[in-house]
């Protein structure tokens, strides 16, 4: 009972939040409402016993991408206004796209009944005595997931090298050959190509 | 193992020699120089030849068992081997003998004719290139190699006869001799693919193997009229042969051949390449046998290039093309035996008429290399004096050209005469009258020839009289060389080779159709036969046709102007040459122009790359151009329509509500 | 007791949010870039109580991938983001259409 009340409030606080994310003016607020959005989840997610994912999501998210978040917000001087205007004018869009999705959701889920053989309303398995969540994922990950976990590292190396290389700015030195590629890209044949005009051998 | 039986890498030696030296001196050519060039071409020939000479002694004389079999497979495809091999039989080392002797005479002639040319060493490169492409067709034992080696001496002879690569008429002879040859191939090669249709392979001893089968067949060309298979496949090879060995109306290409130097005149477009057509027919005797309507085909055309190729040499006044057309009215002769079944007599004339032919070719380019490169006839006269041994050699090789008794040239024309006269077919009546008549047409052409240029005044102007000199004994010795057989194999070889059992299993003759057995009956030794020779109706045609020549040329030539006018018509139809070029230009020649800028502007332009090509592409332009206004290249546009998307499938998963099939697997 | 009706109602209502999330803020890439993270909670939401439902491990490692990306794609996002506010001194999609066909 207190795990259910837990999870209503922690829920509650997680749908306001996120309500805040989208509705606040100025993005840093958001960012901040995004932390506590996450924050949210990582606590229902070590109620429903996946302890392991909720202390990533809080590490990662929380730790490293929503500062990130924040500093981008905070370096870029964003004009706010601009980005406000027609706010109010695709609310209703929005409102109306978000009710026909949840609508559907809420159809898939109950009146499909998700398919067969899926008893919606008994509870998530409780663990073992004694399991570990985190030992559990570990010996899966680095058994049979091993290939698409060393992947996933390879992923992150290139979103680094992107990140830096988009982000760095190039001096061009004198002397040194860079390649143009829109230049490249937006070459024409009359620039490349002569066409000769020349007459035949005759025989005389 | 016999102790004679045949070497078959001995054979292949034969062939090779000449193709190394070919390749050394056309690619190091350079490095070794002029004379390193002219030498080892040479030695490489004179290798040949005397290879061949011991291979025809194992075969003719130590009567080794024939050499039928392969020395390389190239490859197997769907059952049909495609191989390189061998059939060495006494028809196979007739003609190489034939083919090296001739080589050498001309590979030794080159050395002076050539003398001052800048292309010396391409020159000796393509010639023993020539030899040996002419030795793997003629040893060949398959129609693979066979055309392997009918494509190579044409591929050879299209460079020759362009070898002055500067003079536009020699580049316009060489594309006129590559394409007329293009439309006899084409008849060869579908020859052959008839062949090959019926049996399933390539070896010769196949196809002579299931003659009864080929002639069983049929084939449906037009309409519903169905073909008997052996006629249209001896048809076909008959047409390559007509392409290759200058047989109207594919005859067009030789004269022109004669842009190219004489040396190749001679061995080429005279004794060896020309007469790969005679050649092949002889070979293919056993399909040819199964089909009179084949027979007779060959039987007319050949008669008709006879005499009327003939009746062309009478008005030319350039000296190489008087031969040229000598040689054409001498392949007419060949094929028209080849028609009336006497095979072994048109080999036979086909061996003669190499050596003398040659002679009076080269003894044709020695008078043009000492007149300083003057070919009309118009200009000379008078030369016997100033090279004696050229125009005794020309003398000799015009006797035998003619048929004068005792010379090679009378034993196998009247031998061939004869066989055709005892032929039974239609059309032989035509073709022995033909041929008779071309006899005295022979005779006063060829000795128009000889008086215009070597008897009579000297009509020679300032300039070449200054220029000229005479040749040396490079030259000259070929010419000897080349007039001792002219004159004296006929004396040794007619009995056994044409009327004995030389033949005997190289060539193969129905019983019924043998006209040289038939022929054989009046023959009784060689001097009686000459002597017989002397009073029968050829004979005395060709003594009315030197008297002819002697009187319009040299007794009374004023005559031959009168009788020109008399005939002018008929002289203007030869000086055009029967308006055959004429008609092939303005007639086939724009026709096919005709028809391919038809299919060019129409069917290539139009319906595929207007159409096909360029249509499709504006098709894909003109949906793009509508389909492209979804792109509005606005981030949300795109964020919203992936929603719309995902709504969708939502939807699709709630078909059941909205009535259709349920979701997944049902309990 | 949570059921598992429970968790894919909040991830249901914290899909839907964040798709409103997009229409709303279509101007500004920075929030669109935080309601891209908030679809992927609600994604994950759903792998993680499957996970737990069957009681089979490989929903979380799926999660766990999933993080990944998102954290790939987050720092890429932001970096086109720095590099588009240093060009254009704005970052409102609303005048960057230079993909219009």
């Amino acid at each position: 009972m207190l795990v259910q009340l837990l999870f209503y409030a922690f829920a509650a606080v997680m749908l306001a939040a996120a309500t805040a994310v989208i509705l606040v003016r100025n993005p840093v607020y958001s960012a901040l409402s995004l932390v506590v959005t996450f924050f949210s989840a990582a606590s229902i997610w070590l109620l429903i016993q996946a302890e392991f994912l909720a202390i990533v999501l809080v590490l990662v998210y929380v730790g490293a991408v929503m500062v990130l978040f924040l500093f981008v917000v905070m370096m870029l001087d964003v004009d706010l206004e601009e980005l406000r205007s027609g706010f109010a004018g695709h609310a209703w869009l929005g409102g109306l796209v978000a009710l026909l999705l949840a609508a559907e959701i809420v159809g898939v889920i109950w009146v499909k009944g998700l398919g067969s053989g899926i008893d919606l309303r008994s509870g998530l398995a409780a663990a073992a005595p004694g399991a570990s969540n985190t030992r559990e994922l570990g010996v899966s990950l680095f058994t049979h997931y091993l290939y698409p976990f060393e992947l996933a590292a390879m992923l992150l190396l290139v979103a680094i090298v992107v990140a830096i290389v988009l982000t760095m700015r190039v001096r061009h030195r004198e002397g040194v050959k860079v390649q143009d590629v829109a230049a490249q890209v937006a070459v024409r044949r009359e620039e490349r190509v002569r066409v000769l005009q020349m007459p035949p051998e005759k025989r005389s | 193992m016999n102790a004679t039986a045949l070497n078959p890498s001995l054979l292949l030696w034969i062939a090779l020699l000449p193709l190394l030296a070919a390749l050394i001196a056309g690619l190091a050519g350079r490095v070794i120089g002029r004379t390193g060039a002219a030498a080892i071409t040479i030695a490489a020939v004179t290798a040949a030849l005397v290879l061949s000479c011991i291979v025809f002694r194992q075969v003719i004389v130590l009567h080794a068992p024939v050499f039928d079999g392969p020395v390389y497979t190239w490859l197997i495809s769907d059952g049909i081997r495609m191989q390189v091999g061998f059939l060495v039989d006494s028809l196979t080392v007739m003609m190489m003998v034939v083919v090296t002797f001739v080589s050498l005479c001309v590979h030794v002639y080159t050395i002076g004719y050539m003398h001052d040319d800048p292309g010396y060493q391409r020159f000796f490169s393509y010639i023993s290139l020539f030899t040996f492409a002419m030795l793997m067709l003629v040893m060949s034992n398959n129609f693979l190699q066979l055309f392997f080696g009918w494509e190579a001496v044409g591929v050879v002879s299209y460079l020759l006869i362009g070898f002055w690569y500067t003079r536009p008429t020699a580049i316009f002879a060489n594309m006129k001799a590559f394409l007329v040859n293009r439309v006899g191939d084409l008849g060869f090669l579908l020859g052959i693919a008839g062949v090959v249709y019926f049996t399933g392979s390539l070896q010769y001893q196949d196809a002579f193997g299931a003659v009864d089968k080929i002639a069983g067949g049929s084939f449906q060309i037009i309409g519903g009229h169905s073909w008997n298979a052996l006629t249209v496949v001896c048809i076909c090879l008959f047409i390559g042969a007509m392409g290759k060995s200058a047989q109207m109306p594919l005859h067009v290409w030789l004269p022109d051949s004669m842009e190219g130097p004489t040396p190749i005149s001679a061995l080429i477009h005279a004794a060896t390449m020309v007469t790969a057509g005679i050649f092949m027919v002889a070979r293919m005797s056993p399909l040819f046998e199964g089909s009179e309507a084949a027979l007779s085909f060959v039987l007319v055309i050949g008669a008709t290039t006879a005499f009327f190729m003939g009746l062309l040499g009478i008005v030319q006044n350039d000296i190489k093309r008087v031969v040229a057309y000598s040689t054409l009215s001498q392949l007419g002769y060949m094929t028209a035996a080849l028609g009336a079944s006497g095979y072994a007599a048109g080999v036979y004339h086909l061996m003669t008429h190499a050596f003398f032919k040659a002679l009076l070719f080269l003894a044709a380019g020695a008078v043009i290399i000492a007149m300083h490169h003057e070919q009309d006839m118009r200009k000379m006269g008078g030369l016997a004096k100033r090279m004696p041994v050229t125009a005794i050699t020309a003398w000799v090789g015009a006797l035998a050209l003619i048929g004068t008794p005792f010379f090679s040239g009378f034993y196998s024309k009247d031998a061939l005469i004869e066989a055709v006269h005892h032929a039974e077919r239609w059309g032989s009546g035509y073709a022995h009258w033909a041929l008779l008549l071309g006899v005295f047409v022979t005779a006063f052409y060829t000795f128009r020839m000889i008086f215009m240029t070597f008897h009579g005044q000297s009509r020679m102007d300032h300039h070449a009289e200054e220029h000229f000199h005479d040749v040396g004994w490079d030259m000259k010795g070929p010419l000897v060389a080349l007039a001792i057989p002219s004159l004296l194999i006929g004396l040794f070889t007619v009995g056994p080779w044409l009327f004995g059992t030389f033949f005997e299993g190289a060539i193969h003759v129905r019983p019924d159709h043998d006209v040289v057995e038939a022929a054989k009956e009046e023959f009784h030794g060689v001097v009686s036969f000459a002597l017989h020779g002397l009073m029968t109706l050829p004979f005395w045609l060709a003594a009315a046709g030197v008297a002819t020549a002697w009187y319009f040329v040299l007794k009374n030539p004023a005559a031959a102007a009168s009788w020109r006018e008399k005939f002018a018509p008929l002289v203007k139809l030869f000086e055009n040459k029967y308006y055959f070029d004429w008609f092939n230009e303005n007639v086939i020649a724009r026709l096919s122009r005709g028809i391919g800028n038809l299919l060019w502007g129409v069917g290539d332009r139009g319906l595929i790359d207007g159409a096909l090509v360029n249509g499709s592409a504006k098709l894909v332009g003109v949906v793009a151009g509508v389909v492209r206004r979804v792109q509005t290249g606005f981030l949300y546009s795109y964020a919203f329509w992936m929603v719309i998307g995902l709504a969708l499938l939502l939807l699709w998963a709630l078909r059941a509500v909205l009535g259709g099939a349920p979701l997944g697997a049902t309990p | 007791m949570i059921t598992l009706q429970h968790v894919l109602v909040l991830s249901g209502l914290l899909f839907t949010l964040s798709v409103a999330g997009i229409f709303i803020n279509r101007k500004n890439v920075i929030l669109l870039l935080m309601c891209i993270e908030l679809l992927l909670l609600s994604a994950n939401f759903n792998f993680v109580a499957f996970s737990r439902y069957h009681g089979n491990i490989d929903g979380q490692v799926f999660v766990f991938f999933v993080l990944t990306v998102a954290a790939a794609e987050a720092a890429i996002g932001l970096a086109i983001l720095v590099v588009l506010f240093r060009r254009r001194r704005s970052i409102n999609v609303a005048e960057i259409s230079t993909l219009k066909g």
